[in-house]
């Protein structure tokens, strides 16, 4: 059965194929992303409302320009909410700081944030006098907050008011999380702003209209496409060789690291960012599966041994990424966002961008699996291992190569998380693995179409369920989906049933 | 020389504190999922939060010590049911995904705004609020007293009586562990273990064992919470899926399927990284290491090599450190 065996001949081409798989929808792309330099980030961690309203523009009438955009110089914003979330107007903010530098100005229903001339720390002090008469400040909250100014980032302050309102909430965008130096506690894990924290801005609050249901619909299937390009890789590792692998989340984060240090912190352009970040976390998979799996399983270690492993790799790995760009939230673009409207949605340019990227790797990825030799190998060794080993296909190498595109694709849809959807922190990875395994559980462990589909679903449902349940449980709301599916079809949708076991 | 005493004392005071204590309850729990059923329970800090919220909620409410810690284990069952119900039936990386998930969510909504009248949100409860009745319990006599080098207050806190507390409870579920392992029912556990089908070829109604299994685990995962909370206040985000890890590192360091193995793994493996930690700390502020490694390094450093243990250890040591290879199949299903 010579005829089945795939046609390149030596390891390296293959590899050098896989990986130019990988890039090539990127170069495809990268013209356009060249093209439009500075398409950008929403300033807010939250989608919804991040894309809604950009941050930045203001409409009040204020002594200084509260316009700043984190761009070229180091901004502080400040806003005072009620328990409800929702911004108070015309109550008079004081900024002071370093070189007596002292700004004054008034709230809008919009964010103000004020360009200062140094980093460094600032006090944002408001005026309980301008505060409404049915909106005291609670007992004891403090009128001042001191933030931390950084060169690219908004500093935020937060005043939460309201006649029994918790105790304010001073957010502030650069927090720089400092490690429990306990001496006698037990580790804690400090979760500050993760990406499942509630940020800003609920889109639970007030009556649905179509258009906000539409543009989360949209919001939802940009999280669904990047979803799926990075379940792909999970569900391909699962079903040839039984993992599952759970250091997936921390190769995801990989990506958007290493392009916050490539783009961000060297200063690259994009796609050269982008090229380079997927050929460095495509090398750790090739040397992931060279250096541990691979002696594993000609070992016959037992799938759950490696699971465990996989376990103590994402670990290893979650502390590796806290290494690269510390414990605060980062952002890759530090540019302002530019919104783009199509057929009613609102996204930024970036996030269009990020999607037709991940829309033509995908249409890549089924190309490759159902028309090309190796893919069809690919998917023989994810039948049955054995039987592909029979017919001429060596099932190393397709796992090697599923290692490669798996992990080079998580790193594409990771660096384009964080581009599309604003600041990311070390915690992105864990967050997304549970959103992905849910995703391929519903469309079914070890399917590679079914991780498409499951994985816009969950994107649709995370996004969607914004609208009627807080924002900080909406990715709670994928995981009870998951259990919803174990319990009524485990296969998943498109799964077979003797997978299961 | 006195910073290396310093460092030892810190060493072998968290080798013994409640929340070493803690963790070894609820590795046991572990234990009895992973080491003598076979299941793989991704979310045993989910049990823990759950026992610690159900401690700490009905204590505010006002109930006595012994019926909170009741409501506390009645959670963990509940809990317990409800996952395994669903995914026992199935392979065993379901249920895996399934208890890190479930783990999750139960963060979620403790940290969320949601339920903030009852769990404080993300800032927790405070532990002034639900300590009361358990320090009420202490018989030992006001102030200090010092043993060797470690020095701390009699009822408190960070007390003995919490210590004494802690560590009797280790005892009293040890002792149950070795009893009910030991008996006809741990017997038909480590069978499904081995090979679930012949258990079945026996007569035995597998599904309903290891849910048995999985509920007392669980139960035992949650009064691992209530220990971990005692000391210390009710933080949603300090019980989270690095606990998990924890506890699973601490299970496989001791070795599964051993009644001990636990409670040593949890000693040796605070102990060690609380002298990993202060001691790259205090390289780090006297000498020249400091400019390599600075100390917010430290934690992170610790974190990766707390990761490389646990893949190394499965990798070479898979029986951990009083483990018997031959037992521990590792084939779950």
């Amino acid at each position: 059965m010579t005829s089945d065996r795939p046609h390149l001949a030596s390891v390296l081409r293959r590899t050098a194929a896989a990986l130019a798989i990988a890039l090539a929808p990127l170069a495809l792309t990268a013209a356009p992303a060249t093209a439009a330099p500075g398409t950008a980030t929403p300033v807010s961690t939250s989608t919804a409302a991040g894309a809604a309203t950009p941050a930045g523009t203001t409409t009040g009438t204020a002594d200084v320009p509260t316009d700043c955009s984190p761009e070229e110089s180091a901004c502080v914003a400040a806003f005072v909410l009620t328990e409800e979330n929702d911004r108070i107007p015309d109550v008079a903010v004081t900024i002071t700081g370093p070189e007596d530098f002292s700004a004054t100005f008034t709230t809008t229903a919009d964010m103000q944030s004020v360009a200062v001339p140094v980093v460094g720390q600032y006090t944002v002090a408001i005026d309980p006098a301008t505060l409404p008469a049915d909106q005291p400040l609670p007992e004891g909250a403090a009128t001042e907050i001191e933030v931390t100014a950084q060169t690219g980032a908004t500093a935020r302050a937060a005043f939460r008011v309201g006649a029994d309102a918790a105790a304010p909430a001073p957010t502030q965008e650069e927090t720089t999380s400092a490690p429990a130096d306990d001496g006698g506690e037990a580790p804690a894990e400090s979760d500050g702003e993760g990406v499942g924290a509630a940020p800003e801005g609920d889109a639970s609050q007030g009556a649905l209209t179509w258009a906000q249901v539409w543009q989360q619909f949209g919001s939802g299937i940009r999280f669904g496409l990047l979803l799926a390009l990075a379940s792909i890789g999970l569900n391909l590792i699962f079903g040839t060789t039984g993992l599952s692998n759970f250091a997936h989340g921390e190769q995801f984060a990989l990506g958007a690291a290493f392009g916050f240090i490539t783009i961000n912190q060297m200063g690259m352009p994009v796609w050269l960012g982008a090229i380079l970040t997927i050929a460095v976390c495509a090398l750790t998979g090739l040397a992931q599966d060279a250096g541990v799996w691979r002696p594993l399983r000609r070992k016959g270690t037992p799938v759950m041994q490696l699971m465990i492993v996989s376990i103590g790799l994402s670990i290893a790995l979650q502390y590796v990424i806290q290494l690269l760009i510390g414990g605060g939230s980062e952002r890759i673009l530090s540019n302002n966002p530019r919104p783009l409207n199509i057929a009613g949605i609102t996204l930024s340019t970036a996030s269009w961008l990020s999607m037709v990227v991940a829309l033509v790797c995908l249409v890549g990825i089924a190309w490759f699996l159902t028309r090309t030799r190796l893919g069809r190998a690919t998917r023989a060794v994810s039948d049955n291992p054995a039987l592909a080993a029979t017919t001429g296909i060596d099932p190393d190498k397709i796992v090697r190569i599923v290692w490669i595109m798996a992990t080079g694709f998580a790193a594409l849809a990771g660096l384009m998380w964080g581009i599309s959807f604003g600041s990311f922190n070390w915690q992105l990875g864990v967050q997304l693995l549970l959103l992905m395994f849910a995703a391929v559980t519903l469309g079914g462990l070890g399917t590679a179409f079914g991780a498409l589909v499951g994985s816009i679903l969950i994107g649709l449902v995370v996004e969607l369920s914004n609208l009627v349940i807080q924002s900080d449980l909406r990715y709670a709301s994928a995981l009870v989906i998951l259990i919803l599916v174990l319990l009524i079809r485990p296969q998943g949708i498109l799964g077979r049933r003797e997978r299961i076991g | 020389m006195d910073e290396l005493i310093r460092i030892l004392t810190q060493s072998l005071a968290e080798a013994i504190a409640p929340t070493t204590a803690a963790f070894a309850i609820a590795a046991i729990g572990l234990n009895l999922h992973f080491g003598y059923t076979g299941l793989l329970n991704m979310g045993q800090a989910g049990f823990m939060l759950l026992g610690a919220y159900g401690f700490g909620i009905s204590t505010i409410a006002g109930a006595p010590f012994f019926l909170a810690l009741l409501i506390a284990l009645g959670a963990g069952l509940i809990f317990a049911v409800v996952l395994g119900i669903p995914t026992l039936q199935l392979r065993g990386d379901y249920l895996a995904i399934v208890t890190i998930s479930a783990a999750e969510i139960i963060r979620w909504i403790g940290r969320s705004t949601w339920l903030q009248e009852w769990t404080g949100g993300a800032s927790g409860l405070q532990g002034r609020n639900y300590k009361g009745t358990f320090q009420d319990l202490s018989p030992l006599p006001d102030g200090r007293t010092t043993i060797g080098p470690l020095e701390y207050i009699n009822t408190g806190s960070d007390s003995w009586w919490t210590r004494l507390f802690a560590w009797g409870v280790v005892a009293v579920v040890l002792l149950f562990v070795w009893l009910i392992t030991r008996s006809p029912w741990g017997r038909v556990l480590k069978g499904i273990r081995e090979d679930e089908d012949a258990v079945r070829a026996l007569g035995k109604n597998v599904y309903s064992y290891k849910l048995q299994s999985l509920v007392l685990g669980g139960m035992l995962g949650s009064l691992g919470g209530v220990l971990y909370v005692l000391p210390l206040t009710i933080a949603p985000d300090a019980m989270g899926r690095t606990m998990t890890f924890f506890a699973w590192t601490v299970l496989l360091l001791g070795g599964a399927a051993t009644v001990f193995g636990p409670v040593l793994g949890s000693m040796i493996f605070f102990g060690a990284y609380m002298l990993m930690r202060t001691g790259m700390r205090a390289l780090s502020e006297n000498t020249g290491v400091g400019n390599i490694i600075s100390t917010t390094n430290v934690e992170q450093i610790g974190g990766m090599l707390v990761g490389a243990t646990l893949m190394l250890l499965v990798i070479f040591r898979p029986q951990g450190i009083l483990g018997n290879k031959k037992e521990l199949a590792f084939n779950v299903r």
